[in-house]
């Protein structure tokens, strides 16, 4: 018997404005625990802002204006008095990889130990996991010590993953992240995706149709700030219900 | 077959002139500073002796060292370093890290930029009525060394604000992402990153305080005194002050005298750069990004 599904993330009217322009919205969805859910659409459809209000990022601009409410586990985001304790939930990995001027090592260790963890085994451990769960441990196993920022931008992309990885997010925003990575290695980090989904939420912001369609189990279509459609993937593939999806996955545009 | 028209050959003489005369500039600049060293050399190096670094000035100062004034100018600058860069420091940091863009940051940085553009002479006065008289310091090295500080605290908040700047949003986004909060950022990745320049504004500063005479003479700087001070509430020769009245002051100095200290100053600011420059490279060597 399969459990119903759990609501992760409850998007209920949600807008964006930037200055007196709006961005997105509203926009009203849900995404479900351990799903992968994707988001697909051209450019400027408002895709990275809406990820920008999970873990309120928002923040960060002060041009940027949320209104609307973004609930995890049933609670408004912005209703977390701590929001650092909000964000070392959400993991974030942007399209743009960002080594931080540190050791590899430190890179990844950064997070458990601004968490408290001070065993060098432990942090060992969690080191290898992430940087193996994001297909870089063969490649730096024997550098760790050398500086993050210094890698191949496809080698900061994976430390970036690796990265957030090693916050144990309940849920993990993908921007883009195959953006700098080879073919081979976006397949080896894929595999890593759908396994780590027992684990965690994934929501995965993708310009390639294609990856959408072979990872997420849902999908929604954002358009100039709408969200056109959201449904089950192969559902939005081969049957999708609004003619400018159908558009779109085909290749008319975009 | 290629052809200059006549704009490509106008425009190739604009930049050979334009070019030469930006290069008589940069000379122009350098000539005197290569003749003030020059001279100094000239007129004061033999002047400069064991006994001249290490004595008491005698005679009515015409004779003797300028120990007393050396030691004097660590002094103050020493005190002034000690007040003036972690007032400074924790200025701009919450000014870079923490503060919004508001009317009221808006107005701190103007204040601040202004606070550069007084004189030094009117901070001497506030240092007189602020530290010599309301506060009742005395004329002592606590007060001369507090003007300084407030003289050269927008140096040190400008150059350290410069320096976190430099440092890439992007990081920082990284770091706060993770659940950083704002000082395990500055902790983690923002200074790291910035202290080279942060310490290049810090040395600069020294070399300009350890110039400084107006904000000094009525605060804290004794005309002749030959001891050296045991607190921050004893007065104390200075290298500045004393330079300027044996040149002025007093009456039958040999010329050489004043050369010389004008080249032990100098020295010691030109050494205080030159640390700056090679630490600066040094930790270029290392840049991480």
């Amino acid at each position: 018997m399969v459990s119903p599904p759990v609501d992760k993330l409850s998007i209920e009217g949600l807008s964006v404005h930037y200055g007196d322009e709006r961005a997105i919205g509203p926009l009203d969805f849900t995404i479900r625990q351990n799903e992968i859910f994707g988001i697909i659409g051209p450019a400027n459809s408002g895709k990275t802002s809406f990820l920008r209000t999970l873990n309120r990022m928002n923040e960060f601009n002060p041009e940027m204006r949320v209104t609307g409410t973004v609930k995890m586990n049933g609670r408004d985001v912005n209703a977390w008095r701590n929001v650092y304790a909000l964000r070392r939930r959400i993991g974030v990995v942007f399209p743009l990889p960002v080594g931080l001027p540190m050791s590899i090592y430190d890179n990844v260790a950064l997070s458990p130990s601004l968490n408290g963890v001070r065993k060098k085994a432990a942090l060992d451990e969690v080191v290898e996991r992430c940087l193996t769960r994001a297909a870089l441990w063969d490649e730096v196993k024997d550098r760790l010590h050398t500086l993050g920022s210094l890698l191949s931008g496809g080698q900061q992309q994976r430390l970036t993953i690796a990265r957030a990885l090693s916050q144990d997010p309940e849920v993990l925003l993908l921007d883009e992240f195959s953006i700098a990575v080879d073919p081979v290695t976006t397949m080896r980090i894929e595999a890593v995706l759908r396994e780590l989904k027992e684990e965690m939420t994934i929501v995965l912001v993708t310009n390639l149709v294609q990856q959408a369609r072979r990872l997420a189990d849902r999908t929604a279509f954002f358009l100039m700030g709408e969200c056109v459609e959201v449904g089950p993937t192969e559902q939005l593939f081969t049957d999708a219900l609004d003619p400018r999806t159908k558009g779109y996955v085909e290749g008319d545009y975009g | 077959m290629f052809q200059a028209t006549p704009l490509n050959a106008q425009s190739y003489g604009a930049e050979k002139r334009v070019r030469t005369l930006f290069g008589l500039m940069t000379l122009v600049l350098g000539l005197p500073v290569l003749i003030i060293l020059g001279v100094l050399l000239v007129k004061g190096g033999p002047a400069i002796s064991v006994d001249f670094l290490l004595g008491d000035p005698t005679n009515g100062m015409t004779e003797g060292g300028i120990f007393p004034a050396l030691v004097g100018t660590v002094w103050l600058v020493a005190v002034a370093l000690l007040v003036s860069v972690p007032v400074g420091v924790a200025a701009a940091l919450y000014l870079s890290e923490y503060a919004a863009d508001t009317w009221l940051t808006r107005i701190i940085n103007l204040a601040i930029i202004n606070l550069a553009g007084v004189p030094s002479i009117v901070h001497a006065l506030f240092g007189v009525g602020a530290f010599v008289l309301f506060f009742k310091f005395g004329t002592s090295i606590l007060a001369a060394s507090l003007t300084l500080a407030i003289m050269t605290l927008p140096v040190v908040i400008v150059s350290t604000r410069e320096a976190l700047q430099a440092v890439p949003m992007a990081f920082r986004e990284a770091c706060w992402n993770m659940g950083a909060t704002r000082w395990q950022t500055i902790r983690k990745v923002v200074l790291p990153n910035a202290v080279s320049g942060i310490l290049t504004g810090v040395i600069l500063e020294v070399s300009r305080t350890a110039g400084e005479t107006a904000p000094i003479m009525f605060t804290g700087a004794a005309f002749f005194l030959p001891f050296l001070p045991l607190s921050v509430y004893d007065q104390t020769m200075a290298l500045s002050l004393h330079l300027f009245v044996i040149s002025t002051q007093v009456p039958n100095v040999p010329e050489s005298l004043p050369y010389g200290v004008a080249l032990v100053l100098i020295g010691m600011v030109l050494s205080m750069n030159a640390l700056s420059i090679g630490f600066r490279m040094y930790l270029r060597g290392r840049k991480k990004w």
